[in-house]
């Protein structure tokens, strides 16, 4: 990939970040439902960790802390939906996805460039006011270290890779499907539980839990969560990631080009 | 059927566009040769039980454009023009025959040949939907790698000839229909392709606008040579625009040759349609105009599409009591509806 490639997906990017920042009510609203649904899951898990303390190695302020996170990545990572896939799936519908194939772009990187512009402005937009609603009003536990902040970060950008390249392949089995709400259904399900979402992976024992740590939606919320709590090792935290992640986009350049190459393009 | 119109409409009739240079083969800028392309239908028969069916929307299909063409691609819906556009921007792979252009594969080296072509598709569109149009000209700057100076000249030349002054900050989704079709032109030509695929541009726009397309793809094509191929259902956008026209029909060429050409083969008529101040019985027009139907003080009249109307109408005005008029132009449909007819018939 040149540097002129490079300065393209940047706009693709920006573009991407300045298309979701157009609509601020739906941005407001967005602040709100985190902030709420960040309000009944933390008295949730203050009442599970009254009873459990120490419950999966977390203690309250660490409960606490995850809960508030994993609002502040919900839209950014698009674990329960509203990410490009919504739109790409309605492209392959309709045929409009003929556009985006007779460009002398890859299909991939541009859709990759654009998920990362959005994730990004929800990342500011939707995930910081919740997060600082949280820590101001219940006890979190936050690193002083600006070097561990950081690391949260890469493993941040990791998860939104992770979670492209799963949601990559839940668009493009519409090609077959052509309605693909099932499918999409049925990721959103597996998002919210196995990336953490609803209760922290670490508290499920036995089988189960070593299962679910291991799939790659774990990179999403877990896998950022513990290198902030400084419960993983950040090097083998984003080992794990970066493997889930290129397996995950190898295996959709080989749907995709299976998609291309023999699936119908809808409409006249 | 297809043969005999090809061989009584030799391909040398043609009156402009660029000849030759030595032999077909050099100047044939898109080459098909026999291309088909089938569809798999499956459709569902049953509970369970599903039919499968091979439709063939482009059958043995066979045609060259010279560069610097401007050609005319019509046909009723299902004809096959928009998989034959499909299959030259390279997004459809054809199941058998040959297809070139500029000697390239598109359907193999698609990203290469996306460089050096223009598609406007007159029902989707390549715009960024939520942000101003100036945008998504940006992101063409970048896509194609189109020189900074080059960039602006283009961009100038269209935003005048286009009138996009005003629309360039303003949010796709809130420009009109032609207003999004003319910014759509736009960035399909910003990168100076040698070929533009138009499917449809005027469908759904005003006068106006589809004036003002047109003037800007004729001027096009004059001063920088680009080949156009255009597929529409207004025979408008025909005659001012193409030298020659092509025909399609279930995947096949029907006819390919001068518009004029056309206008004999399928017989094509106009329609002058009168209101008189009263009711009267059948206008007798001059020959080979004719009273085709007659509702209360309305009339219509056929005559050729070759004729002129200002005839018919002098003479029907000097006769009758006049209060309005009007001329309707063929539609496609009819002209190949009449085409078909002509063939049954011989």
């Amino acid at each position: 990939m040149g540097a002129g490639s490079g300065r393209l997906y940047v706009a693709v990017a920006a573009g991407g970040f300045r298309r979701y920042a157009t609509y601020r009510a739906a941005t407001a609203a967005g602040v709100f439902t985190n902030t709420v649904f960040g309000l009944i899951l933390v008295y949730t898990y203050l009442a599970l960790w009254d009873e459990k303390p120490q419950l999966g190695g977390y203690d309250q302020a660490q409960a606490s802390t995850f809960v508030w996170l994993g609002q502040a990545l919900l839209a950014a990572l698009a674990i329960g939906g509203g990410g490009f896939e919504d739109e790409l799936m309605e492209r392959i519908r309709t045929g409009d996805v003929a556009v985006d194939l007779y460009r002398p772009v890859d299909l991939q990187l541009w859709w990759l460039a654009a998920d990362v512009g959005r994730a990004l402005f929800q990342l500011l937009g939707r995930g910081v006011v919740p997060f600082v609603f949280g820590s101001l009003f219940f006890p979190v536990a936050l690193p002083r270290e600006v070097s561990v902040w950081a690391a949260f970060l890469v493993a941040v950008v990791l998860a939104m890779l992770v979670g492209f390249a799963l949601r990559y392949l839940v668009a493009l089995s519409a090609f077959w499907l052509l309605d693909g709400t099932g499918v999409t259904q049925m990721a959103w399900l597996a998002g919210l539980f196995c990336s953490g979402m609803l209760l922290p992976l670490n508290v499920f024992p036995g089988a189960l839990g070593e299962v679910v740590r291991a799939l790659p939606w774990s990179s999403l919320l877990q896998a950022p969560a513990d290198v902030l709590l400084g419960e993983a090792d950040p090097l083998r935290t984003y080992l794990f990631q970066a493997s889930w992640a290129v397996a995950l986009l190898a295996l959709g350049r080989l749907v995709q080009s299976a998609a291309t190459r023999r699936v119908v393009v809808q409409g006249g | 059927m297809t043969e005999s119109t090809r061989k009584q409409r030799p391909r040398t009739t043609r009156t402009t566009g660029p000849e030759p240079v030595t032999g077909a083969g050099a100047a044939a800028f898109i080459e098909l040769e026999g291309v088909e392309k089938v569809f798999d239908v499956r459709k569902k028969t049953g509970f369970l039980k599903r039919e499968r069916r091979q439709v063939r929307a482009v059958d043995g299909l066979s045609f060259t454009v010279s560069r610097g063409e401007v050609v005319g691609y019509i046909g009723p819906n299902g004809a096959g023009k928009s998989t034959t556009i499909k299959m030259l921007t390279g997004i459809l792979t054809p199941s058998g025959g040959r297809l070139r252009v500029a000697g390239i594969d598109p359907s193999r080296e698609r990203t290469r040949l996306a460089h050096r072509m223009g598609v406007v598709f007159g029902q989707r569109t390549t715009l960024w939907w939520d942000l101003p149009l100036i945008d998504s000209y940006r992101l063409m700057h970048r896509m194609y790698r189109i020189p900074d100076a080059r960039y602006r000249e283009n961009l100038d030349r269209c935003v005048e000839l286009l009138q996009l002054q005003d629309l360039l900050d303003v949010p796709v989704r809130q420009l009109s229909l032609g207003q999004r079709m003319r910014g759509d032109i736009a960035a399909a030509l910003l990168h100076d392709p040698e070929v533009v695929y138009l499917d449809e541009p005027t469908i759904g726009l005003d006068v106006v606008s589809k004036t003002k397309v047109r003037g800007f793809l004729r001027d096009l094509n004059a001063e920088r040579g680009t080949t156009v191929l255009l597929t529409t259902h207004d025979l408008q956008d025909i005659e001012q625009l193409c030298s020659r026209v092509m025909v399609i029909d279930h995947g096949r060429l029907m006819y390919d040759g001068p518009l004029e050409g056309l206008h004999e083969a399928g017989e094509s008529e106009r329609t002058l349609v009168v209101d008189l101040e009263r009711e009267l019985p059948p206008i007798e027009a001059p020959e080979p105009a004719r009273v085709v139907r007659v509702e209360g003080p309305r009339q219509w009249l056929a005559f050729p599409a070759s004729a002129s109307a200002a005839g018919l109408v002098a003479d029907v005005a000097a006769r009758y009591p006049l209060v309005d008029l009007s001329v309707r132009e063929p539609d496609i449909e009819s002209v190949i509806a009449k085409m078909y007819e002509e063939r049954a018939g011989a």
